[in-house]
């Protein structure tokens, strides 16, 4: 080995943990990035090959009752690949040993087995007999909560029949990754079900033989969605058929693609800010480090060692540095990527995972972290190697100290001694101190805009669940009901109170921006479903005109006052313009909302619902239950409070989940910041503190006069490192937000509290480090060596 | 006469530090032969080191000329100094300036690898006295020995010149006669030309000839008739 490669590992022995702390901010950035587009790639992997795999249809409709023979017609539509028509059916279930009404979607099978498209992926059991009318495949989630194998039993009202049914299949379906009841706003795995069965049994008992009222289609890989759809609807328009859709509005797609979008989001805003963090901050501290060595490079290049030669010496310590650190942070964010992968799949439940190689991610992550060691080593060295190694070899000119306030005005009369050292070294070398700042704001940063996550998925229960949807529960109608209803339910025992609620399917247009949703109609002044402006103030629908989500109103490029083109894709046909009205802060989904009169209006219907909102005596919660069951009208209930646990239990754990994970890798980021910004400033007073101690000051006292300067850098960090959090939170919270879900921007006080925290004690840890250095001081060594 | 090994024409060196400019040296001129033992005497900041920076190759002058033999030092690039040191020139440093993360051993290494004919490091080491302690960290050495280290390091490439700044000035008396020995033998074993800057007067009675500064210049020379041994001195 040359002497020098000796010097190097020598050094990096001695400096350890020096260097392990840089390693670690390298490798919570390097972490983060392979973590984020290793799970991202994975999970768009699985999903693609699952739909490929199960031949996931693009094109959905449903239709009252159309005939068989349309099959072909559609099939002939250009662009169309595959068809399937089938039965679909919401109906009530009874399950044994469970109280609250669940909701089946009943879909029909082929009787030879399994459908050309949206191919089921049999997890146990197998595909009903051809001819069992009772046999069923139930989703898995569904049997999971009822502890269902095959075998099992329950029954369900079917067109107001009750009739038993027995599993003898459990699967996943690549439609219904993410399965939502009606009037729920998440999926609830124990009150719904996705049910398979015998074509021949469905269409008899809903007297659909030789019929469908439900078509999905394949489409070939060049044709245009938007044409088939708008063959598609005219094919089916004179059999009660609602507006065909793609994929973008499938349920379970969209949801899947917001989570996915949601993922993607956050790993295309926190990892680089992370790795650019990391970046910046060994770029100073490799900098200050080879700074460090200035008498050494002198040395060397006394000794008659070129430039070259003495630079490749620091870049070759610097690579080490970099390779441990982008080791570490490609091992901790492979497995973090899998677990990542691995929960995300639990979550949609999909039936198998593809874990994609990343290598171009380790290599772009390792790049980065290299040039800017390196970038900040070069920064150092150039300043060195162009001194003669005479002035090298001289410790640097001190800084020039200046007043910063008149003679007259004696400092030291406020100050302490201590606390005047502390002054003009912050003054006097105020690039460095502003680096230092810098590298712990950014750290306060970064904690915040991990950790702020958790307090808007508060925010956004809090307005979504207690401000603007009060009900307790929401009973869904098997199809529209008259008004009158909400009296047949408001009699119902346990109810409090009762609203109805309409909703309509409608495409809103404003300019060539189209989008297609709900409107629903509501009370002028619902007391359950309010609606909650963008102060959060509870605002009274107003008697004509539409409101809408202000995202909405965004996308739309919409304001109040103007009017808004809308193609009702229910009942008759029309196209209508609406003035916006008012615009709603709400956080799921897009929508429009109308005086439930205004909408019959505008239908031109007599007034009718869809579903009531009900408040409910919590002491006879299964009276009603009971009630319900017994009704054949009701496809389903949801349970707000219900929802609210599964939104914690499900989604919210996700995102969570995924701020602790960046949260952890911006502490370690952090605690290498601090840590090797006391460290080096030891380093860089060394002697001066030992001067002190020969002068007779105590070890306590100049632990203070370090310590007071780390502290008071530390706590000039903290403000705009707040503000700095907020940049970065607001910038995630923007990229972050989409059409099915967003958040309100809340950083909360306790936020900015706990980042300064962790950054404080980073360097109160660092403290007890530096203190133990201190202890250690060698006067007469560090006297020695030349001055 | 012997030849001429460092002659110096109107050198002078500007420092400017701060706001401050320090005139180092004034328009000095200096002739050095080969095989000579010269010793610098003068005040703090009377230019002595800066003439031996300047020697050396480690800085660069303001004004004037420098030759080392035929070559004009003051036209040289930074490239062409670290040439100049690596093939002829040897540096002895008051503070030792070992790397303290090498041994004896390799501080000595670490000139012979990049040299062109140098000696084995344990030879180099061997010639100070140094061979029992050669795998020492210098932490582990006295002053003494650190300082016959740095010798060796400077000696082990059979440099042309050897530039001695305070080579003595952090040891001991006992200490400081063996390195002055350890110098004074590399002169006369390799015929090396040796600069000693000291502050200690005594020392000049090993030199062929003694430089005293003041301000910058040398205010006079003297010529020892017949140079001391190294066991002669006393201080």
């Amino acid at each position: 080995m040359r002497t020098l490669d000796i010097k190097l590992f020598r050094d990096l022995v001695r400096l350890w943990a020096q260097a392990l702390a840089i390693a670690l901010v390298i490798a919570g950035g390097v972490s983060t990035v392979v973590l984020a587009v290793g799970s991202l790639r994975s999970l768009e992997e699985t999903r693609i090959a699952y739909y490929e795999r199960h031949q996931f249809a693009d094109v959905f409709a449903l239709v009252r009752r159309a005939p068989k023979t349309l099959l072909t017609q559609i099939a002939e539509i250009p662009g169309v690949a595959a068809v399937q028509g089938r039965i679909a059916k919401l109906a009530l279930l009874d399950i044994p040993q469970f109280r609250e009404p669940a909701t089946g979607l009943f879909i029909s099978l082929p009787e030879d087995g399994q459908p050309s498209l949206n191919r089921l992926y049999i997890r146990l059991g197998r595909m009903p007999e051809p001819g069992r009318g009772d046999e069923v495949v139930v989703t898995e989630g569904f049997a999971k909560a009822h502890a269902f194998r095959p075998g099992s039993h329950f029954a369900a009202i079917l067109n107001g029949r009750k009739r038993d049914l027995v599993v003898v299949g459990i699967a996943l379906s690549p439609e219904y990754i993410y399965a939502i009841g009606p009037g729920d706003r998440m999926p609830d795995e124990r009150r719904f079900a996705i049910v398979w069965m015998s074509e021949k049994a469905l269409a008899s008992v809903y007297d659909l033989d030789g019929a469908f009222s439900s078509v999905t289609l394949k489409l070939m890989r060049d044709a245009s969605e938007g044409e088939v759809i708008t063959r598609l609807d005219a094919l089916l328009d004179r059999y009660g058929g609602q507006a065909a859709y793609g994929r973008k509005d499938q349920t379970s797609h969209a949801f899947l693609e917001h989570g996915l979008d949601m993922l993607r989001n956050m790993s295309r805003t926190l990892p680089p800010i992370f790795l650019l963090v990391a970046a910046f901050l060994i770029n100073v501290t490799l900098s200050r480090i080879v700074a460090l060595e200035r008498e050494q490079i002198g040395l060397l290049k006394a000794l008659g060692y070129r430039n070259a030669a003495v630079a490749w010496h620091y870049i070759k310590f610097i690579i080490v540095i970099v390779t441990i650190g982008v080791v570490i942070g490609s091992a901790v964010g492979t497995w973090l990527g899998t677990y990542v992968t691995e929960m995300y799949g639990d979550f949609y439940r999909f039936p198998f995972l593809v874990f994609v190689q990343s290598p171009d991610v380790y290599v772009a992550a390792a790049a980065l972290s290299l040039g800017a060691a390196i970038v900040g080593a070069v920064r150092a060295l150039r300043d060195i190697v162009t001194l003669p190694p005479a002035v090298a070899m001289q410790p640097p000119a001190p800084p020039r100290f200046r007043r910063l306030l008149p003679t007259s005005f004696a400092i030291r009369n406020v100050l302490s001694q201590p606390a005047v050292m502390m002054v003009r070294n912050i003054s006097g070398n105020p690039i460095r101190a502003m680096f230092t700042i810098a590298g712990m704001s950014l750290a306060t940063g970064i904690l915040i805009a991990s950790l702020f996550l958790n307090g808007t998925m508060e925010a956004l229960i809090d307005v979504t669940y207690f401000m603007s949807d009060r009900q307790d529960a929401t009973v869904s109608f098997v199809e529209r009901r008259p008004l009158k209803a909400v009296n047949q339910i408001a009699r119902l025992p346990g109810i409090l109170a009762a609203e109805p609620f309409r909703e309509v399917p409608v495409r809103i247009r404003n300019g060539n921006i189209e989008r297609r949703i709900m409107i629903s109609g509501r009370p002028r002044d619902a007391d359950l479903n309010r609606i909650i402006d963008t102060d959060l103030h509870p605002v009274v629908l107003p008697k004509t005109g539409l409101a809408m989500s202000s995202w909405l109103a965004q996308i739309l490029g919409a304001q109040v006052g103007d009017f808004v083109e809308i193609d009702l894709l229910e009942g008759q046909r029309r196209t209508v313009s609406l003035p916006v009205a008012a615009l709603v802060e709400d956080y799921f989904g897009i929508q429009g909302m109308m005086h439930f009169d205004a909408l019959a209006r505008l239908m031109r219907e007599a007034p009718v619902v869809n579903s009531v909102s009900v408040s409910l005596d919590g002491n006879e919660r299964d009276l009603f239950y009971d009630a319900i069951k017994r009704l054949p009208t009701v496809s389903g209930v949801a349970m707000q409070r219900v929802s609210l646990a599964n939104f914690r239990d499900a989604l919210a754990v996700l995102v969570t989940t995924m701020a602790n994970i960046y949260t952890g890798l911006a502490a370690v980021i952090a605690f290498g910041v601090v840590y090797n910004s006391a460290r080096i400033s030891l380093s860089e007073r060394a002697r001066e503190l030992a001067s002190l101690r020969v002068l007779g000051f105590t070890r306590g006292e100049v632990l203070r006069i370090l310590l007071l300067e780390l502290a008071v850098l530390t706590l000039l960090a903290q403000p705009p490192g707040w503000a700095i959090g907020y940049g970065l939170a607001w910038t995630l919270q923007t990229k972050m937000a989409g059409e099915l879900m967003r958040t309100r921007l809340v950083v909360e006080h306790s936020t900015y509290v706990l980042a300064s925290a962790m950054v404080i004690a980073a360097a109160l840890f660092s403290a007890l480090v530096v203190r133990r250095r201190i202890n250690q001081l060698d006067l007469v060594t560090v006297l020695k060596t030349r001055d | 006469m012997a030849d001429l090994v460092f002659s110096a024409r109107a050198l002078t060196k500007t420092y400017t530090s701060g706001e401050t400019q320090v005139l180092a040296l004034r328009a000095l001129d200096l002739e050095i032969f080969a095989g000579e033992v010269v010793v610098l005497l003068g005040p703090s900041g009377s230019g002595k080191s800066t003439l031996l920076n300047i020697m050396g190759g480690l800085d660069h002058a303001t004004s004037g000329q420098l030759f080392f033999r035929d070559q004009k030092l003051t036209n040289l690039d930074d490239r062409g100094l670290t040439a100049y040191r690596r093939q002829h020139v040897g540096f002895v440093f008051q503070f030792y300036n070992l790397i303290p993360s090498l041994t004896a051993y390799e501080n000595v290494a670490l000139v012979t690898e990049i040299s062109d004919h140098p000696m084995r490091p344990d030879e180099a080491l061997a010639l100070v006295g140094l061979e029992p302690r050669v795998h020492h960290f210098p932490a582990q050495l006295s002053g003494g020995e650190q300082q016959r280290v740095a010798i060796a390091r400077a000696i082990a490439k059979r440099p042309d010149v050897l530039l001695c700044d305070e080579p003595t000035g952090a040891l001991d008396s006992k200490t400081g006669i063996r390195v002055i020995e350890a110098l004074l033998g590399i002169n006369a074993q390799l015929g090396t030309t040796v600069l000693i800057i000291t502050h200690n007067a005594s020392i000049q009675d090993v030199a062929d000839r003694v430089l005293f500064f003041a301000d910058g210049q040398i205010s006079r020379i003297h010529k020892n008739e017949a140079r001391r041994t190294a066991a002669e001195l006393v201080w």
